[in-house]
C-alpha cells in the first residue's frame, strides 16, 4: 500500500496566516435562508439537549469556504463566485469577507 | 428513428435504466458524456439520477456546470425536450433550466419506496397520459424536497407547470406536494421519482413510467 502512504505524505495544509505575496485569504460563509426549513440544524439543536446544554434556541447549519486568491480577483468577481457557485441564491444567503 | 441522449456524469447511477426505457419506448438511446460538450445531434436528452460528483457542494451543483450542460441548457431553452430525473431534476434546477431547488428531506430520511403521482399537465413528456391520471413509480432520494418562493410556486400553478404531484402528503416535505415541474413551454420537465424504474413488470412496480418516454417519442415523431 505504498501509494496510500505517499498520498498522505504529499498533503499540503492550507497556509493559515494570510497575505503571502499577492495572495489574500477570503472567507465565504453560506447559510440556508431563514425561511428555508433546516432539518440538519434542527437535529443538531436537539442533540445539544442530550448533552445537557440548555439555552440554545436555534441552530442553522451552513458551509464555510476559505479561498486563496491573488490580487487580480476583485470584490465583484468574488461576489460572482459566491452567488453563482458556492451558494444557490434560491435557498441560501452568503457573506464574503477578506481576512488579513 | 428518434435519437434520445442519456448523459453520464461521474456518480450517475441510472443511465443504464434510462437508456433501457428509451429503447423500450422505441427510440435509440445515445450515450452522452459529461466532459464532452457535444450532443451528437440527438432529438431529446434525459439527465438521469444518481449522485453526480458525489453530491459535492450541493446535489447537482457541479454537474450543472460541466461541459455537456452548456449545450443542454442552450437546446432546452430553444425547445428541445429535456427530462431530468431525481439527481437530473436537481441538475436542471441548478443549471437554471427549471425554477426552484431540491433540498434535504424534511425528516432527514432517505425515502426509498413506491409512490403515487397525479399527472397534472400535458407536456412533451406526459402526452401519453390524461391529465388527472394517477401513476405509480419508485421514489428514492434524500434531497427531494422541492422548494421555491411563494411567488414562483403561484406562477407554476397558474401557468399549469406543476406536472406531477404526490397523491399523498409529500414523503419528503416538498412544498405543495410537488413532485415534478416543467419549463414554460412544457418541453423541459424535472421530477424526483423514477419513471425509468417502472417500465417492466418484472423489475418494477408496473409499466406506468414508460409513458414519459412514449410521450416524447410521439412528440418527436409528430414534429419530424
Amino acid at each position: 500500500m505504498a501509494e496510500v502512504h505517499e498520498f498522505h505524505a504529499t498533503r499540503v495544509p492550507l497556509p493559515r496566516p494570510g497575505n503571502l505575496d499577492g495572495v489574500a485569504r477570503v472567507i465565504v460563509d453560506v447559510l440556508p435562508k431563514a425561511e428555508i426549513l433546516d432539518p440538519q440544524g434542527q437535529a443538531v439543536a436537539r442533540a445539544m439537549g442530550r448533552l445537557g446544554v440548555s439555552g440554545v434556541a436555534d441552530v442553522r447549519q451552513g458551509k464555510h469556504f476559505e479561498l486563496e486568491v491573488d490580487d487580480s480577483v476583485d470584490d465583484a468577481e468574488l461576489e460572482r463566485i459566491a452567488g453563482s457557485l458556492l451558494a444557490n441564491p434560491v435557498i441560501e444567503e452568503w457573506v464574503v469577507r477578506r481576512v488579513p | 428513428m428518434s435519437r434520445i441522449g442519456v448523459i453520464t456524469f461521474p456518480g450517475t447511477l441510472d443511465d443504464v435504466d434510462a437508456a433501457r426505457a428509451v429503447r423500450y419506448a422505441g427510440a435509440e438511446p445515445v450515450a452522452l458524456w459529461h466532459d464532452d460538450a457535444d450532443l451528437q445531434g440527438v432529438d431529446a436528452v434525459v439527465v438521469p439520477g444518481g449522485f453526480s460528483y458525489g453530491d459535492y457542494l450541493r446535489a447537482g451543483a457541479i454537474a450543472a456546470r460541466s461541459p455537456v450542460m452548456g449545450p443542454v441548457v442552450e437546446a432546452g431553452r430553444a425547445g428541445m425536450p429535456v427530462l431530468g430525473i431525481c439527481n437530473g431534476f436537481q441538475i436542471l434546477c441548478e443549471a437554471g433550466l427549471l425554477p426552484g431547488a431540491l433540498v434535504r428531506n424534511h425528516g432527514l430520511r432517505f425515502v426509498c419506496r413506491e409512490v403515487g403521482l397525479r399527472v397534472e399537465a400535458d407536456t412533451a413528456w406526459t402526452s401519453s397520459f390524461t391529465v388527472g391520471q394517477e401513476i405509480r413509480v419508485p421514489l428514492k432520494s434524500g434531497e427531494g424536497r422541492y422548494v421555491a418562493d411563494a411567488a414562483t410556486l403561484d406562477a407554476l400553478e397558474a401557468e399549469g407547470r406543476v406536472v406531477f404531484r404526490y397523491t399523498e402528503p409529500a414523503p419528503n416535505g416538498a412544498l405543495r406536494d410537488i413532485a415534478g415541474i416543467s419549463s414554460a413551454d412544457g418541453r423541459v420537465v424535472g421530477l424526483m421519482p423514477h419513471p425509468e424504474h417502472a417500465i417492466d413488470a418484472l423489475t418494477g412496480p408496473g409499466t406506468d413510467g414508460l409513458g414519459l418516454f412514449t410521450s416524447v417519442l410521439r412528440r418527436l415523431t409528430a414534429a419530424a
